[in-house]
């Protein structure tokens, strides 16, 4: 992988590592994230995905090898907990301003894009935790942040809304133009947008793209059998639309009675088989 | 009307439920009502320290709270012992040891009663400055530096990444807390602050949609606390610091019947 700094680098972590109580909890990692980019974390639990995220935002500073983080960085963060106590009046506008000022108009066309614009007044604790969770990247969007970091986004969120939360992401990337750092949640799903994928066990695995990943021999050793047999990726492209009347508008123009086999699909699952 | 020991003690009293408030609704968002213990009674050390050194009784009580919270922050990082036990080390020995100190000077009579459970009949006009001075201090910063440090107390990682800097606010809370405790403690005594900060700050939960609202609120419901406190004490002959929870705790009462009865008529 490219590991020049250029000025494009958001964030680099150069060989970085992390000790606790005796315990390295990553070690040697590697992370270079530039503008434009989708990076996607994945691992089995305890791999250090988290770590790796706080490492890069200077929550936590590692005992080995260099963090640097471009100068005056506006940061975007929806952390993996958030817990609210139930003694915090908190509503979603207020927590939407939670580090810093925003236009109400920021705020509206934040929500918006997350689909819970109807919830601008709702005292948090009332939501449900996927609508928490859209508020959370809502307002982690609404700073317009040059990086943003994604703990597991869509934890809690439906099939479908899970779906579209991945297509906002992607969209997020070229509206702000800004660099995202994605925490999957679920080690055999990656979004089709990521343009490079690192697979962790406290090391870099393997990375690459998603494609790249799903076949590389290191991926098949850590995750093994038939649960390996698939990396699972959202494919989204708007080569064709349904109508509602059933007919089929293709990107040419055309409008054909049914889809072709070799379009592009929405809102379903590619798998590449990788075993 | 200074002259009045009553007006002094009334005023005191406001002065004292104004900041309360505020710095009480953060003490329970962060779960820290045991930390303003710790912190209280830890002024019994400051006290003693204040009559062997012969300085202000408010500075000393300040100094050794500050000092308190510097050492709680300190153990929270240096050792793997879990919070309530750091503050129960600290609340107890240094309750302790201010009761050791204070026996140790057989020489000067001190009226422990008045420490434990305040004397705000007794409020001078220096005290009265200075309370004003240090809660209008206190205020002035809460205000300052609210937002980052609400956004701390919802969620430390969060404001760190996105430029905060948790750890200094929470510092200058912690300071801003044994502000409050040094100048309160002549009004409800050592055993009592946590009570004038925790239970007025409960009582404005329940009527309140935003943390700022909140803020006001506990501050509304402290100065009622100090009025009705401090008239009952003078009705019924009873000890004003005591009263004054009482009264708080009354009103609690009636916020929870209250709300309960608006939540069924809804």
């Amino acid at each position: 992988m490219d590991q020049t700094v250029t000025p494009n680098n958001l964030v680099t972590l150069d060989r970085v590592g992390l000790q606790q109580d005796g315990r390295w909890l990553v070690r040697g990692v590697d992370l270079n994230i530039g503008r434009g980019e989708i990076v996607t974390l994945i691992g089995p639990n305890g791999s250090g995905k988290s770590t790796t995220a706080r490492l890069a935002l200077g929550i936590l500073k590692p005992n080995e090898g260099e963090a640097t983080r471009a100068k005056n960085l506006r940061v975007g963060y929806v952390p993996q907990r958030f817990d609210i106590d139930w003694s915090l009046p908190l509503s979603v506008d207020r927590l939407m301003q939670l580090t810093g000022k925003l236009e109400a108009t920021a705020i509206n066309t934040a929500l918006e894009r997350a689909g819970v614009a109807h919830l601008l007044k709702s005292e948090i604790r009332h939501l449900s935790g996927g609508e928490f969770q859209r508020v959370l990247l809502a307002r982690a969007i609404a700073r317009k942040p040059d990086l943003l970091v994604l703990d597991e986004p869509v934890q809690g969120v439906d099939f479908a809304g899970e779906v579209a939360l991945y297509e906002l992401i992607s969209e997020i990337r070229d509206t702000l133009d800004c660099g995202i750092l994605l925490i999957s949640h679920d080690l055999h799903v990656v979004m089709a947008a990521t343009d490079r994928v690192i697979c962790l066990n406290g090391h870099v695995c393997c990375q690459g793209t998603p494609q790249a990943v799903a076949e590389s021999p290191e991926y098949l050793n850590l995750f093994g059998g038939s649960a390996a047999a698939t990396l699972a990726v959202y494919e989204h492209s708007h080569d064709h639309t349904h109508l509602p009347d059933g007919t089929v508008q293709h990107a040419d123009g055309s409008v054909t009675e049914h889809c072709h086999p070799d379009d592009g699909h929405h809102h379903e699952q590619e798998t590449t088989d990788a075993g | 009307m200074l002259d009045d020991f009553f007006t002094r003690a009334l005023i005191a009293g406001i002065g004292v439920a104004l900041v309360a408030g505020p710095l009480g609704c953060l003490i329970i968002w962060r779960r820290l009502s045991y930390y303003g213990d710790t912190l209280s009674h830890s002024a019994l050390l400051g006290v003693a320290l204040a009559l062997v050194f012969q300085i202000n009784i408010m500075l000393a009580v300040f100094c050794v709270c500050a000092l308190v919270s510097l050492m709680v922050l300190l153990l929270q990082r240096r050792t793997l012992l879990p919070s309530d036990a750091i503050l129960g080390l600290l609340s107890h020995s240094t309750l302790a040891l201010g009761l050791v100190c204070l026996s140790l000077m057989s020489w000067i009579r001190v009226d422990l009663m008045a420490l434990l459970f305040g004397d705000i009949l007794a409020v001078s006009r220096f005290d009265l400055m200075l309370i004003f001075t240090g809660g209008v201090g206190v205020l002035g910063v809460l205000m300052v530096i609210w937002r980052p440090l609400f956004a701390a107390t919802v969620n430390s990682e969060l404001a760190h990444a996105e430029g905060l800097d948790p750890r200094r606010h929470t510092v200058v809370f912690m300071l801003l807390m044994a502000t409050v405790i040094a100048i309160s403690m002549k009004i409800v005594g050592v055993l009592l602050i946590t009570a004038l900060l925790i239970i007025p700050a409960t009582a404005a939960r329940r009527f309140s949609t935003g943390p700022e609202q909140m803020a006001i609120l506990a501050g509304v419901a402290g100065v009622t606390a100090v009025i009705a406190g401090l008239f009952g004490s003078l009705a019924w002959d009873t000890p004003a610091g005591p009263s004054i929870v009482v009264a708080a705790a009354a009103i609690f009462l009636a916020t929870q019947v209250l709300a309960a009865c608006l939540g069924r008529a809804r």
